[in-house]
């Protein structure tokens, strides 16, 4: 099979970091504190390796958004098996602003530049919980979605795909080029081994601006303001 | 009160009684929400950032829930230690060639603090078996290098360091263990003490006069279990390292293969020093891992206990306490590091900085995990709350691989 597939990852606040309301109220607190994998990528950078070592797609191409750091997340992509990486540099008020809608174009317009043939994304991310990237991916590029996967398996050119619904499993088909976005129960993502993480640093990770993609990152929408939440009684 | 401690106990359980889901756990061995200054992380190259991130996940997912019943059941963690020979931590400092990580002295400290969070007995183990590793690949001649490293790093098999005896253990130069060479073979006889691993490990690397009294008489074999004339003591009972079985190792007209022999006849003890030179790089980032972990466990708890009317997070006691805790941890931290480097570029201060690097990183952790004890007030005295099993475990540390009174004295020696 000669199937490449483009895995999102994005750098998020690590999860088990208590998260502080920046004083003046139009974000959180993210200097200095501890970043990594968004957990939902790293199920779906691990469901590529897998494709890939079934021998059911040929290359695994790890994409990040954001600014210098975003390399680390990639590395660590590749550390886990991914071939290569691609680096959507966005960065200042660009980067704060960046949401499903931007990072979706930046998506649509890489997987026709790369020719992919799947895009295995995390359902969410766990700092903003939109849900939407995958499914506006999917739209635009007129390519079916199989979303909330617990289960992926690869038919000839078609997608078995196990979805994780308010009523129980849904299993459907579809054709591929098909945008997937992995749910919790989809794999167990694997640790880098020592020696992955050496070879990673042999691997190659391009540059590439949004407006060499023909995207405008610019946003339509404005925080107006970040709080946190008055504690619920304490005993 | 009761509510309280409620509130303090699940936060305890939730780290221990749920599977592995690495997403969502709340873990509070694995909270991030570090203050800068402690964080493990700074002044590390990216690649060291992902060796260590690794070290964390597993010792958070794999050891940490199975620490207390490792310890309280003495199990010997074979299946989670060969997990961690997947990933490369059989032979961190060995050659590739042989199946080794061929990573550096620097790369291997940070690895083991991280691991110990985990289980400091359990890693405390992987780091002697290591040791024995790399002396194997680095004094061997290749045909030892590939008959033993490759089952070595893949933790098919497991090995210990033999030098002390009941007789020799700071003055190890003057070890009674001969052996007499008959034909092709040395015949073995004596017996070794407090042995990590021993009768439970497939390889020993066993350190034997051949020749005249004294550090030059000394040559290093390896023993394969099975070998006639090879037998065990009891398994001894001790305060921590409980998932590491320790027994004395017993030769009677043990016959071991000359071609066995690391090195010249002669070389043993310096060998064996020479493992030691990075064993006590690695002891000592144990008790780095413990005193972290300690450390977030005793702030955590702050957070949560509340006397006379307010968390002991707001007494000003506590905090300088805690500030001292940290600097300790920072300081002993540096010192670790610093000697890891200076041995991987072989500074000529390179010795004598390993030996006080061990004797300050496990006095001073020591005090740290003690000190964290100490706060915990009566829950910390109890086995359902981790920082006793780290006091237990890496006292330890200021033992075993140059007591702490002698290291003293070398380094003044050296000075």
């Amino acid at each position: 099979m000669s199937a490449r597939v483009l895995v999102g990852v994005k750098r998020v606040i690590d999860y088990a970091v208590k998260i502080r309301v920046k004083p003046d109220r139009t974000g959180v607190v993210t200097d200095g504190v501890k970043h990594s994998m968004n957990p939902f990528c790293e199920i779906a950078v691990e469901e590529a390796v897998k494709l890939k070592e079934k021998k059911l797609v040929k290359e695994v191409v790890a994409v990040s958004c954001g600014p210098q750091q975003v390399q680390e997340t990639i590395r660590t992509a590749l550390a886990m098996g991914a071939d290569r990486g691609i680096h959507v540099e966005v960065s200042g008020k660009d980067y704060e602003t960046l949401g499903p809608l931007q990072v979706s174009k930046i998506f649509a317009a890489l997987a026709k530049k790369e020719q992919a043939d799947l895009i295995i994304l995390g359902k969410q991310a766990i700092d903003d919980d939109c849900n939407q990237t995958g499914q506006m991916t999917a739209a635009l590029l007129d390519w079916p979605q199989g979303t909330f996967a617990s289960e992926v398996t690869l038919e000839a050119d078609k997608l078995k795909v196990v979805r994780e619904i308010d009523g129980g499993l849904e299993t459907i088909k579809i054709n591929l080029p098909a945008v997937v976005t992995a749910d919790l129960r989809l794999n167990t993502p694997r640790y880098a081994t020592l020696p992955n993480i050496m070879k990673a640093k042999k691997k190659k990770i391009t540059n590439v601006k949004p407006a060499d993609l023909g995207v405008d990152v610019s946003s339509r929408l404005e925080v107006l303001k970040v709080e946190k939440l008055k504690e619920a009684g304490r005993i | 009160m009761a509510a309280a401690m409620a509130l303090v106990r699940g936060v305890r359980f939730g780290s221990y009684s749920i599977g592995r889901s690495r997403s969502l756990i709340f873990n509070s061995l694995q909270r991030r929400g570090i203050a800068a200054c402690v964080d493990p992380s700074i002044g590390l190259t990216d690649e060291q950032k992902e060796f260590q991130k690794v070290a964390f996940d597993f010792a958070a997912n794999e050891m940490a829930p199975h620490m207390a019943e490792w310890d309280q059941k003495e199990i010997f963690p074979v299946e989670a230690m060969r997990k961690a020979a997947q990933l490369g931590f059989g032979g961190i400092y060995v050659n590739p060639d042989v199946g080794g990580s061929g990573l550096s002295r620097l790369d291997t400290s940070i690895i083991f603090e991280a691991l110990s969070t985990g289980c400091v007995s359990t890693t405390a183990y992987i780091s002697i078996h290591n040791m024995c590793a790399w002396m194997i690949d680095t004094f061997g001649n290749n045909e030892q290098r590939e008959k033993f490293c490759p089952d070595l790093c893949s933790m098919q098999k497991f090995a210990s360091y033999c030098l002390t005896e009941p007789g020799s253990g700071s003055d190890a130069a003057s070890l009674l263990t001969s052996a007499k060479l008959q034909g092709d073979h040395y015949i073995l006889n004596g017996s070794k003490a407090f042995i990590s691993g021993g009768g439970d490990t497939d390889v020993y690397v066993v350190m034997c006069r051949t020749g005249e009294k004294g550090p030059k008489g000394i040559s290093c074999v390896v023993v394969e279990k099975g070998t006639a004339g090879l037998s065990f003591g009891k398994k001894e009972k001790k305060v921590g390292w409980n998932s590491q079985p320790t027994r004395a190792v017993i030769f009677e007209d043990c016959a071991v293969p000359v071609t066995n022999r690391l090195g010249a006849e002669g070389e043993g003890f310096s060998i064996a020093m020479k493992g030691l030179n990075g064993g006590r790089i690695n002891i000592a980032s144990c008790s780095l891992g413990a005193a972290h972990a300690s450390v977030l466990l005793a702030r955590d708890h702050m957070c949560v206990r509340k006397q006379f009317g307010e968390t002991l997070s707001n007494s000003q006691f506590l905090q300088f306490k805690l500030a001292e805790m940290a600097t300790k941890l920072v300081a002993s931290r540096l010192l670790v590091r610093q000697a890891a480097v200076a041995l991987q570029e072989g500074r000529p201060d390179a010795v004598s900085l390993c030996s006080m690097a061990k004797l300050f990183v496990t006095d001073e952790c020591f005090a740290i995990c003690n000190q964290a004890l100490q706060i915990h007030g009566g829950y910390g005295y109890l086995k359902d709350y981790a920082v006793q099993q780290y006091v237990r475990d890496i006292r330890v540390h200021q033992i075993l691989e140059g007591n702490d009174f002698f290291s003293s004295w070398f380094s003044s020696k050296i000075s």
